[in-house]
């Protein structure tokens, strides 16, 4: 990996103020950060660009979070990118579907800035 | 990219949390046992600091998380074994629970932070002597000696986008790592997949970390791998044993949060509107069809009857809603018992009891501050100094109960206290010095009570622990806006009692109906004393047109309500009418009104919110046959008759 590269990152959440909130976190701890509000949105997108990780939400209209991973999972360049799902801290079938479709782990909400920085930490 | 979204809606559920957060770590802290503290209090105490710091952090409260950090580092250090536990260390902490709400305040008032108290507080935390601790923290001592982990990954593990060195990486931040990797999955080349994970590896992990740490980084690749760890070293059963204590408690805290939900309190007060208005429209129609005659009418009737009984339930329910926990405001009370006793060299214990009882949420919000006066006096004025006690043959620590309980439509609380009591003598004498009563004599409940007529508080009262002169006139005026009414009794040396009634919600009233010309009224049942028809000889008259009615030993003043609200009637003399005599807990007066109809409960609708503020009204409500009855404010019209006869008078 470069180091004059800066870290990008996918986000995917139909919650403008969620993206904003989690977009502003990654951005000062000094990672790109790209914005999709729906799976369409962000397939769209990886089938021009490459990133470093992906996170994404589960609900969102269009093309939900699930079907997202497994699409993306399809294209060559993102068989093997670390892909995070934000589910909420009871929802153990969540998660357990975000595995199947090929997602490496999740993060879980709400989360503080710390969690979420150490979360990417692990995985880039 | 600018950020231009308003955060402010999440500021108020960050404002909740961590007051609600700092409520838990002052019980905790207040809970520690500093000879043997409890390891588990500590870390309830640590995790709430962690989540406040959390939440500042991520709204850009940088003074509250950069506290907060301070104060989470000595918990930490605590929890490390770092730190012992000592007096001096709880009351820091317990100084920096205070010092944090205060900046919560600050922040949400938009005011700025006296820096300078919150950095020498900072400093203090950093400079409590860190004693060894070893001996008194209850946990076992230092822990295993390594853990073996044996890692055999799934083929498709790395199509997940999980990485072995990754996890390995994240292994040594726990301690000293040693891998070993087993390759004989491996195929020959020309087989070889490269999408394909054919390795397996043996991990030695040296330090002091705990198979939890270890699990929650292979957390991810559960179902994608074979994972054994195991406990190297001989100190496994001891280590194995705490794990489980440790896994045995959190449950406990998940399942109450779970039982609760935030609601705004719009929404409920919404609701409530609403049931209102449907017990006044169940009421209309249980009329109405008891006018209609024929075949049908049992099976409408019927059908009447039970949307009555689900009304009724609904209404029960909705209010039931708005009730909160007396302990929200009780659990104020230990804290300030503590502070002051120990401020005022006196030893008092606190037993609360009943602090499960609900109440409607503005009686609580109302009812904190005349409870505080009340605990504060008994602790000053009250509870004797530990020698005088004992040279009165009364144990050392002086005891004050406080308990709440339901009792019919009302919540009953009682402040006791086993201190001096009263001095009658004292009293009677400060009351005539300040003019309040003449030379009659007076009984002894009688002289107790002027402690709450307004101008008693005398200036060797108002000491800077009993608050800025507020005074018992302000605590029973309070509670009697709230339909509420305080009683005291005390014994000279040996104690106080303060019984305090308060009604369980405020938006429906036992009201009795009077008519007034065309106009029918509502009384508030709790106010009346009795119903007269009066007698000439006991009309006094009194210059001109103002009359007043002699009533057993009492002369009351006689309100005629259809001159106070205009409202056109035949009845004007006395003897035609009849006299509802009320009583605001400081006054009496006797009501004029035509006649008197029959009592129910009304739901109060507001005047305010709907018209504007009437004096002499408390509100409105709508009776079953849909005319609009007002209802009366004894103490507001009491007020208004004074003003207005002042005026004539003069």
């Amino acid at each position: 990996m470069s180091e004059q590269k800066k870290t990008r990152i996918l986000l995917v959440d139909d919650s403008v103020s969620m993206r904003e909130m989690v977009g502003f976190t990654l951005k000062g701890a000094g990672y790109a950060v790209s914005q999709a509000e729906d799976g369409v949105e962000a397939l769209k997108f990886a089938q021009g660009n490459t990133v470093d990780l992906v996170i994404t939400d589960i609900n969102m209209p269009n093309m939900d979070g699930i079907t997202l991973i497994k699409e993306l999972r399809a294209l060559p360049a993102y068989k093997f990118i670390p892909i995070l799902t934000l589910t909420t801290e009871n929802s153990a079938e969540k998660k357990q579907m975000g595995k199947i479709a090929g997602a490496t782990g999740w993060i879980v909400k709400p989360f503080d800035p710390d969690h979420l920085l150490s979360t990417v930490k692990r995985v880039i | 990219m600018a950020i231009d979204i308003d955060l402010t809606q999440f500021h108020e559920i960050f404002y909740e949390e961590s007051l609600e957060g700092l409520g838990a770590m002052e019980s905790g802290l207040l809970n520690l046992d500093i000879g043997t503290p409890d390891v588990e209090v500590i870390n309830t105490v640590f995790r709430a600091a962690h989540s406040i710091k959390g939440g500042a952090g991520t709204f850009g409260l940088m003074d509250i998380a950069q506290f907060t950090h301070i104060v989470e580092t000595t918990l930490d250090e605590v929890r490390g074994r770092k730190r012992g536990v000592t007096q001096e260390l709880v009351d820091l902490l317990l100084e920096s629970v205070d010092a944090l709400r205060y900046m919560i305040d600050c922040s949400k008032a938009g005011k700025a932070v006296d820096q300078d108290q919150i950095a020498e507080l900072a400093d203090s935390l950093g400079q409590v002597e860190r004693k060894a601790p070893a001996e008194n923290i209850k946990t076992p001592a230092a822990v295993s000696s390594g853990w073996r982990v044996i890692f055999k990954p799934a083929p498709h593990l790395l199509q997940t986008g999980n990485e072995p060195y990754r996890l390995f990486r994240e292994l040594k931040t726990l301690g000293e790592l040693m891998v070993t990797a087993d390759a004989t999955a491996l195929p020959d080349f020309d087989q070889l997949d490269p999408e394909l994970c054919y390795l397996s590896w043996e991990l030695l992990i040296r330090g002091d970390t705990s198979r939890e740490q270890i699990s929650e980084i292979f957390a991810w690749v559960e179902g994608d791998c074979a994972l054994e760890i195991t406990l190297q070293g001989d100190r496994r059963q001891f280590v194995e044993r705490r794990q489980a204590e440790r896994e045995a408690l959190p449950e406990q805290a998940e399942a109450r949060e779970a039982a609760s939900i935030r609601v705004n309190i719009d929404k409920v007060d919404g609701l409530i509107n609403l049931v209102g208005e449907l017990v006044i429209t169940q009421s209309i129609l249980n009329r109405v069809t008891g006018e209609i005659t024929g075949n049908k009418v049992e099976d409408l009737l019927a059908v009447v009857e039970i949307l009555v009984r689900n009304t009724r339930d609904l209404q029960d329910q909705a209010m039931r809603i708005r009730m909160l926990p007396i302990d929200f405001t009780f659990n104020r009370l230990p804290r300030l018992v503590r502070d002051l006793s120990r401020s005022l060299g006196k030893q008092v214990d606190l037993v609360i009891t009943g602090n499960s009882t609900e109440v409607d949420k503005t009686v609580l919000e109302k009812i904190s501050d005349p409870l505080i006066h009340l605990i504060r006096n008994a602790v000053d004025h009250g509870i004797e100094k530990p020698d005088d006690r004992l040279a009165a043959g009364k144990p050392e620590k002086g005891l004050i109960e406080i308990s709440a309980s339901q009792e019919g439509g009302n919540i009953i609380i009682k402040i006791e206290d086993d201190g001096a009591g009263l001095n009658q003598d004292k009293i009677l004498a400060t009351a005539r010095e300040r003019g309040l009563v003449g030379q009659e004599e007076l009984t002894p409940a009688q002289i107790n009570n002027l402690i709450f007529q307004p101008g008693f508080s005398t200036a060797t009262e108002i000491s800077s622990v009993s608050g800025r002169g507020v005074g018992m006139d302000v605590v029973k005026r309070n509670i009697n806006d709230l339909g509420g009414n305080v009683e005291l009794s005390s014994v000279a040396g040996k104690g106080t009692r303060f019984s305090i009634k308060l009604p369980l919600t405020l938006a429906i009233l036992d009201g009795q109906l009077v008519r007034v010309g065309k106009e029918t009224l509502v009384i508030p049942i709790l106010n009346i004393v009795e119903s007269i028809q009066p007698n000439k000889i006991q009309i006094l008259e009194i210059t001109g047109e103002t009359r007043v009615y002699r009533y057993r030993d009492q002369y009351l003043p006689v309100i005629r309500l259809y001159e106070t609200f205009g409202i056109p009637t035949d009845i004007m003399e006395l003897q035609k009418g009849l006299l509802v005599v009320v009583d605001t807990g400081e006054q009496r007066a006797a009501l004029f009104v035509d006649e008197i109809l029959g009592q129910q409960q009304v739901v109060i609708k507001s005047l305010e919110s709907n018209y504007r503020p009437v004096p002499g009204l408390s509100g409105a409500t709508i009776l079953g046959d849909g005319t609009v009855a007002m209802i009366i404010d004894i103490t507001s019209l009491t007020q208004l008759y004074r003003n207005t006869n002042r005026k004539e008078v003069a």
